[in-house]
């Protein structure tokens, strides 16, 4: 491990519990990178997990780290911010765990524009319990609970993310991980609600299934399929129907939560 | 506060008792009937430098309540039986992880939507195992504005001391009815705050307490860079699946509530001593009670009545008491025997243990309990 990321996790906790070839790792080199980048106090830091293999995460990291129940990390991460603004807190969270059980409290946060840096680890797939779909599996995906192909449509979360009123959304992959880097730190100085889904692989749970290859051809795949905006615009639909954005896809300024209730407080106090 | 007489509602002793006993965050959901106490801490929070947050449902509301604890801000939420039922599984989380915070429940008829302005008692149940796993649970039950007011404060005291979640059971009686009272001045009541850890964070371990104690709880933010989770986890607050480990994390659990009982436990007796029937009751129903005792007295029956404020843990001591004296037990309540089939457990067969159980969405009558005294008390066999 990088010397300068190492005081960064509890070492004693490693190795981590992620299956081989799993992408969570590479999620969490970026994410200490970027914590470093912006020289964030260490003590000053929370970061808040669900429950799902990307919700492990909370553990390897040495901050004040909060566990919690499935689907409500973002819940409870209001509760901290909310109660102590001057706290820096993160939100790692998978897809299953932020979109399916834990949706709405994604789009209230995103609506409240609470100062919550989201980080979404999306494998397209439940890997905890063993590869069931996800509202993030593309369609016709196998899973063990779609054995003959996903019914199911996914989620577009960084347009759900927008609609709902998040102010700074981006998507990175495992393979554009100077980018993720960037994204992360953009998201955290963003003072509202941010997002960065991260398209991560699964070769346990997800590429298995659907003959992806190695957790390198996942990779590569990730590589491939994750184009600029700028590319995108130049695509035929044909060539865009396999292809997504990645980079900053949304950026506005809006009241931040917290901000607005300091000031009602400021206002109020004592009457 | 002032000391001059209010006429206060239950809902309201409710709010402003949490904030006497020092509570600045409330996370909340609209709900019948609890929503004053959401709508007078929605005003009443940010003009004495507390939050106030609406969240999108109960489950949020309990998540956030959770999480602003462990920033070292006394936390409470409220509501009634539906969002109590969904509120259940981060009350369990908060058992788990040691988070002081106070949930109140006014309680509304069920099962389901029910109907949402009646009175009912039917949480008692699901007060004491609404989540799942064996744990321990504190629940007190109020049923008097005044009393609203104390026990809110009693209720956030046990909280921190204990560091559990604890239950204010409240019913749309108590909750919605005006009374007369004067409210305690600051410092009157005892207020209690959690210990915090007076180590460094090398030495700190969130967990590590005496067999029978809550552990120093240490503030997020304040350096001691500590793991909180809802897993079974060892002193450190990592997880594990060691059994002798999780065997101990649990009996610590329990031990810190049922090695202090002395302590958690209080009720209200009144003309027991010589009485030959008790009536057993709480909340909006022992109002009810008290007049049907009165009466049954003038009548010349020696009938007293026994009320718990904490329901649980049940005091058991003082029913096997009155049980073991030989006095006929009746038990009302509005539900279908909730607290019934904990004082049939606790009397053991050594006194007859009747119910005067109502549930159609109206208060008991005094009247109802009177007639129900007569019976048992002319018919029910004696010791």
């Amino acid at each position: 491990m990088l010397p300068e990321i190492e005081q960064y996790f509890r070492l004693e906790k490693l190795p981590h519990m992620w299956c081989p070839g799993c992408g969570n790792g590479i999620v969490l080199h970026c994410l200490v990178k970027a914590i470093d980048k912006l020289c964030l106090d260490q003590d000053r830091t929370v970061m808040v997990s669900g429950i799902g293999c990307a919700a492990r995460a909370s553990g390897y990291l040495d901050f004040d780290t909060l566990h919690t129940t499935h689907g409500r990390a973002l819940a409870f991460a209001t509760g901290v911010k909310f109660a102590k603004p001057e706290l820096n807190v993160f939100v790692l969270t998978g897809d299953g765990d932020c979109t399916a059980i834990g949706g709405n409290h994604f789009i209230h946060a995103a609506r409240r524009n609470i100062n919550l840096t989201t980080i979404v680890f999306n494998n397209n797939i439940y890997g905890m319990t063993g590869g069931q779909y996800s509202p993030m599996t593309p369609n016709a995906c196998r899973a063990t609970t779609s054995p003959y192909g996903n019914l199911e449509r996914p989620f577009n979360l960084a347009e759900l993310a927008i609609a709902a009123g998040a102010t700074f959304v981006g998507r990175a992959t495992t393979y554009h991980t100077k980018q993720l880097t960037d994204l992360i730190i953009e998201g955290y100085k963003n003072n509202g609600f941010s997002l960065i889904e991260v398209v991560t692989h699964c070769p346990t749970s997800f590429g298995r299934h659907n003959k992806m290859g190695s957790p390198a051809d996942m990779l590569k795949w990730q590589r491939d399929h994750g184009v600029t905006a700028m590319r995108y615009e130049n695509l035929s639909p044909e060539e865009r129907s396999d292809k997504f954005i990645v980079g900053v896809l949304h950026r506005c300024e809006a009241p931040e939560y917290t901000a607005e209730y300091q000031k009602l407080q400021e206002k109020f106090r004592g009457r | 506060m002032s000391s001059e007489p209010r006429l206060v509602q239950g809902n309201e002793a409710c709010a402003e008792g949490a904030i006497y006993a020092g509570m600045r965050f409330y996370a909340g959901y609209p709900i019948t009937p609890s929503t004053e106490i959401a709508e007078i801490l929605a005003k009443r929070l940010p003009q004495v430098g507390g939050k106030f947050i609406q969240m999108e449902d109960e489950i949020a509301s309990m998540a956030a309540v959770v999480g602003a604890s462990l920033t070292g801000v006394k936390s409470m939420t409220a509501t009634s039986g539906p969002g109590f039922s969904l509120k259940q599984e981060n009350i369990g989380y908060a058992c788990m992880a040691e988070i002081p915070c106070v949930v109140v429940n006014v309680q509304r008829l069920g099962p389901s939507t029910g109907v949402a302005t009646a009175p009912a008692q039917g949480d008692v149940m699901q007060a004491r195992w609404g989540t799942h796993g064996d744990h321990p649970i504190i629940v007190l039950t109020p049923s008097s504005v005044k009393e609203t007011f104390e026990l809110t404060v009693r209720a956030f005291n046990l909280a921190e001391k204990f560091r559990v979640p604890v239950i204010l059971l409240m019913d749309e009686v108590v909750g919605h009815m005006r009374e007369k009272v004067i409210l305690p001045e600051p410092g009157e009541l005892p207020v209690y705050d959690r210990l915090k850890p007076n180590c460094s964070r090398e030495d700190y371990y969130p967990y590590r307490a005496d067999w029978d104690k809550a552990p120093p709880m240490a503030f997020f933010g304040e350096g001691y860079r500590y793991h909180v989770t809802g897993l079974f986890h060892d002193e450190s607050g990592f997880a594990t699946e060691k059994p002798e480990v999780i065997d101990l994390q649990l009996r610590r659990l329990h031990n810190k509530i049922y090695r202090h009982l002395d302590e958690i436990i209080t009720y209200h007796s009144e003309q027991t001593e010589d009485a030959e029937l008790v009536v057993i009751s709480y909340g909006g129903t022992a109002r009810a009670v008290s007049r049907a005792v009165k009466l049954a007295r003038q009548e010349g029956r020696k009938v007293g009545i026994f009320r718990p404020q904490t329901l649980w843990p049940f005091p058991e001591e003082a029913v096997a008491e009155l049980a073991g004296a030989g006095k006929k037990l009746l038990v009302a309540e509005m539900n279908y025997g909730q607290l019934l089939l904990e004082v049939q457990r606790v009397a053991a067969g050594r006194c007859a243990v009747t119910g005067c159980l109502q549930t159609n969405g109206e208060l008991t009558q005094p009247e109802t309990i009177l007639n129900k005294i007569r019976e048992v008390y002319e018919h029910a066999p004696g010791n």
